[in-house]
C-alpha cells in the first residue's frame, strides 16, 4: 500500500474524508478573505512601497497557516484518541497495534496540514502579482487590482465546490460566496477607504 | 507438512473499514485464498462477522495479524480443516 493509499485509508476508516474538506474550506476561504481585507485596505491608503505589503500579507499568511496547523491538530488529537478510546470500550480491546490507532496517530496530522497550507497557499496565489512585480515582472495591470481581482476569483471557485459536494447548484453557491466576498470589500471601503 | 486449508471465524470489528474492505485485506495476505464475509449482527459501533477463509495453505499467524491490523479481534476458531500433505 503506497503512502497516498494508506493516508486514503486511514481517513477512511476514521471517516475524516468530510472533515478534511471542510477544513480546507473554512479556512481557504480564511485566508482568501484575510489577503482580501489586507489588499483593499493597502488599495484605499496612501501609497505604500510594494515590499511593505508584500511583507505585512506574507506574515499575515504565515500566522494563519501556523494557527490552521496548531489549532487543527491539538483539536483532532484529542477527538481522535477519544474515538478511540470509545471503541476500545466497545471492542473490549487493546486496539493499539491497530489501524484504528495509526488513525489516531496520522489523521489529526493530515487534517493539520489540510487546515493550515489551506489558507497559506491561497493566500501564495492571491500574492502572486506583487510577488511577481517585485521580482521585476512587468504586469499589465496594478498587481494590487490583480491581486483582489484573484482573491475574488478564488473565493468563487471556494463556493462552486461547495456547490459540487452540496449537489447543488455551483453557479448559485458560487454567487453567494463571491456576494461575501463583495459585502466585505464593502465594508472595508467604508471603514477604510471613505 | 500440516497445511491449514479452511478456517472459519468468529470475529468482532468497528463498523470501518466494512466488510467488504475487511474481506479483501484478508484475502491480499493469503495467495489464492477465498475468504467468506457474513455480518452475523451489528452493534451501535461493532459488528460480529463469520469469517470463513479456504485457500491451499493458510498462514493463521498472518490471517489473525490482519484481522488485528483491520482493529478486529477473533473471538473463535469455529471450524477448521487441515490436511497432511506429503512432503514434495
Amino acid at each position: 500500500m503506497n503512502i497516498f493509499t494508506r493516508a486514503e485509508f486511514l481517513l477512511n476508516i476514521t471517516r475524516s474524508q468530510g472533515i478534511a474538506r471542510r477544513y480546507f474550506v473554512v479556512n481557504g476561504f480564511d485566508g482568501a478573505l484575510t489577503m482580501l481585507g489586507m489588499i483593499l485596505g493597502f488599495q484605499f491608503s496612501a501609497s505604500t512601497q510594494l515590499s511593505i505589503t508584500i511583507n505585512a500579507c506574507l506574515g499575515a499568511s504565515i500566522a494563519l497557516g501556523v494557527s490552521g496547523v496548531s489549532s487543527a491538530y491539538i483539536s483532532e488529537l484529542a477527538e481522535r484518541r477519544r474515538a478511540l478510546l470509545k471503541l476500545e470500550e466497545a471492542m473490549l480491546e487493546d486496539l493499539q497495534e491497530s489501524a484504528h490507532s495509526e488513525a489516531a496517530r496520522w489523521v489529526p496530522i493530515m487534517i493539520a496540514l489540510v487546515n493550515g497550507s489551506a489558507p497559506l497557499f491561497i493566500s501564495l496565489v492571491i500574492l502572486s502579482p506583487l510577488l511577481l512585480t517585485h521580482a521585476g515582472v512587468v504586469l499589465p495591470i496594478s498587481p494590487l487590482f490583480l491581486a483582489i481581482i484573484l482573491a475574488l476569483i478564488i473565493v468563487f471557485l471556494l463556493g462552486v465546490f461547495l456547490g459540487r459536494i452540496a449537489g447543488t447548484s455551483w453557479l448559485r453557491s458560487g454567487v453567494q460566496t463571491l456576494f461575501i466576498a463583495i459585502t466585505t470589500s464593502v465594508l472595508i471601503f467604508l471603514f477604510t477607504g471613505y | 507438512m500440516i497445511a491449514v486449508k479452511r478456517v472459519v471465524l468468529d470475529v468482532l470489528k468497528p463498523h470501518h473499514p466494512n466488510a467488504l474492505e475487511f474481506c479483501q485485506a484478508l484475502s491480499a495476505v493469503i495467495e489464492g485464498s477465498t475468504v467468506n464475509v457474513t455480518v452475523i449482527a451489528v452493534d451501535e459501533k461493532t459488528e460480529s462477522l463469520e469469517v470463513s477463509v479456504e485457500a491451499a495453505l493458510i498462514d493463521f499467524d498472518l490471517l489473525q495479524d490482519v484481522i488485528n491490523k483491520m482493529g478486529g479481534a477473533l473471538h473463535s476458531i469455529d471450524e477448521v480443516e487441515v490436511k497432511n500433505e506429503p512432503n514434495s
